[in-house]
């Protein structure tokens, strides 16, 4: 267990140092960087200026070397657009997108793990077709959409919810049932075919015939087994939350890191684009480890070898 | 008859399925004793297992049970709701399965899966449970038993697994022992080994004991009684002394034929065989199902074989003897 860890943390940290050479190449790929600095109708010697005060003028491998000495002393630079320190920037709106994450996951479990046990149980009755309808539905419309959607009906004709802001628990509601139902589909699905695959598993029959009754047998027997590759994609589907709340948080103008994204896009302020992408791409990676060490601990093959 | 612990008749399951219903179990009487060991002999698919799967309540979704008669212990088992059902299984009648490999839950240590079963039944703590799981584990000759008891299935070989497996069917003292095929996914020093256990718990506990399998090496070894099933019907049923020395279908002859015996059969000489296969289980039939097979078949046969009798031993054919 030991090793299958330090060798999953390897990993990471070989898959971080990759994205963010991405990150940072990426970047310098999209356009001169120099010419954004300066700004709108900036002269050849302002440019030229610019170049020089953020060292743009030295080769790129030493400027993807010394942002990399930087971030490992924990310094991201100074926003262009903001004009302030961009890790100071960066962290005050980690907690909102952090939060926003994690209960549009929990929504997403919560109604897709139940969802996808009485499909399985009740496999090709209404009940699955009802629950399968429910996930195409959520796979099929775009989150911006349905987030619309969600203020045309509970903001505008309903007036229940605030429409944007990040100040109360009310202005989480609808991003987080908007991010939650568009990842929600992927897990019921994996929690139906794996209950299914489960249900009928030797293991099964050998717990009903010492007489469990049929909770005992679903959620004791069934579920822990069917639910392993569930944890895998928990992770991967959080990092991947992360990602869609840019879209999330702008259409809702949530102060978190998405719409910080979003407004230092609009700016072309690198160090914050490069500072966020490169924050959730760790993040993800390390939700991906956490994944693989709670599957290897659910599982008792990996656990005890 | 107040001996008897298992007394079913008319048994019928039938599987529905695209092309019609699958009648895999077609009007089948037979009782066990207790302390008494039934064999059910047969080849693949005559409906042996599902005959065993029909008295737990296991069938599988889509699989019908009808009974004229399931009585267990002096209870209907007609009847029972499947929470009643629960209170039975497990605890006065336990099933051992033919796949020990995939048989237990490999999330789970043998332990906690030893145990489970008694704490519901027995409404016992786990001092009392674990106990009793470790003298069981002793019992069917693992040793260790302590360390075993946490370990997980994937620790153990199919033998080990398989001894759990007869242990956890024990923990709750159970009045009748189903094993479906037992033996058959283990190699035969462990099968001899597996069915001695069987028949000393029988001996010690007086536990009946059902045995399904398609070897009649295993019969010989351990039946007290015998049912013979051909295409989901019981064709001769009675002592194992009887049948072995005085077949009198000619599928149980058949079968007899084709066990090489040392010293009895002769070198170079071809074992017997069975020609032709089983016919369709689907849709109705009538007459003597082992009739496209069968050498001595006359156009009589084609009508339903007449039930036929000596003191410990029926059959069903239009010979009295073979």
């Amino acid at each position: 267990m030991t090793f299958f860890i330090l060798k999953r943390l390897g990993l990471a940290i070989l898959v971080s140092l990759a994205v963010s050479a991405i990150a940072f190449f990426l970047l310098r790929i999209s356009g001169d960087i120099a010419i954004a600095i300066a700004g709108e109708g900036a002269r050849d010697i302002d440019i030229a200026a610019a170049r020089q005060l953020h060292g743009l003028d030295r080769p790129l491998i030493v400027q993807y070397w010394v942002w990399l000495l930087q971030i490992f002393n924990g310094d991201f630079g100074q926003s262009i657009f903001f004009k302030s320190d961009v890790l100071s920037l960066v962290w005050a709106k980690l907690p909102v997108t952090l939060l926003l994450g994690v209960l549009s996951l929990a929504f997403a479990l919560v109604i897709s793990i139940p969802l996808g046990i009485l499909a399985a149980v009740f496999a090709n009755s209404w009940i699955d077709r009802l629950a399968l309808s429910v996930a195409v539905v959520g796979q099929a419309l775009p989150n911006f959409f349905f987030a619309l959607v969600l203020i045309v009906l509970f903001s505008i004709t309903l007036r229940w919810l605030p429409v944007s802001g990040s100040a109360t628990w009310a202005h989480y509601i609808m991003p987080v049932i908007a991010l939650g139902y568009y990842v929600a589909p992927a897990f019921m699905r994996l929690v139906r075919a794996g209950m299914i695959d489960v249900l009928s598993a030797d293991y099964i029959r050998t717990a009903r015939a010492k007489g469990l009754p049929a909770h005992i047998v679903i959620f004791k027997h069934a579920l822990r087994n069917a639910v392993m590759p569930v944890v895998a994609l928990t992770a991967v589907q959080l990092g991947y939350l992360l990602g869609g709340s840019v879209v999330i948080e702008t259409i809702f103008a949530l102060d978190g890191l998405g719409f910080l994204a979003y407004q230092s896009i609009t700016h072309k302020d690198f160090p914050v684009i490069q500072a966020v992408v490169m924050l959730l791409s760790v993040l993800y990676v390390l939700l991906t480890l956490l994944g693989d060490i709670a599957n290897a601990w659910l599982n008792p093959r990996l656990r005890i070898s | 008859m107040a001996d008897t612990l298992l007394e079913v008749e008319g048994l019928s399951v039938d599987i529905k399925t695209g092309n019609g219903t699958l009648h895999t179990v077609r009007n089948i009487s037979f009782s066990v004793k207790r302390g008494e060991t039934l064999c059910l002999v047969g080849e693949s698919g005559c409906g042996k297992s599902m005959t065993s799967l029909a008295i737990m309540d296991l069938l599988p979704k889509g699989a019908k049970r009808s009974a004229r008669q399931l009585v267990f212990a002096g209870e209907d088992l007609t009847s029972k709701k499947a929470d009643q059902f629960n209170v039975l299984r497990g605890n006065r009648m336990a099933m051992i399965f033919q796949e020990p490999m995939t048989a237990l839950n490999p999330a789970y240590t043998i332990g906690d899966q030893l145990m489970e079963g008694y704490r519901r039944h027995k409404s016992a703590g786990i001092a009392e449970a674990r106990d009793r799981a470790v003298f069981l584990l002793n019992k069917v000759g693992i040793a260790a038993a302590d360390e075993r008891f946490g370990q997980y299935p994937h620790q153990l070989s199919g033998g080990l697994r398989q001894r759990v497996m007869i242990a956890m069917a024990l923990m709750c003292g159970p009045e009748l022992l189903i094993a479906d095929e037992p033996t058959t996914a283990l190699d035969v020093t462990i099968q001899a080994q597996i069915l001695r256990l069987l028949a000393e718990l029988r001996e010690e506990l007086g536990i009946a004991i059902i045995l399904i399998t398609h070897d009649l090496g295993v019969v010989a070894r351990i039946a007290d009684q015998v049912a013979v099933m051909y295409a989901g019907e019981i064709v001769e049923q009675g002592r194992a002394t009887d049948i072995f020395s005085d077949p009198r279908h000619p599928y149980t002859r058949g079968l007899i034929d084709c066990i090489p015996l040392p010293g009895k059969t002769t070198p170079g000489r071809k074992l017997g065989v069975i020609p032709g296969v089983v016919p369709s289980l689907i849709g109705e039939i009538t007459g003597c199902t082992f009739r496209d097979r069968c050498a001595h078949a006359e156009a009589q046969c084609r009508e339903p074989p007449p039930p036929r009798q000596v003191p410990h031993h029926s059959w069903r054919c239009i010979l009295e003897d073979a």
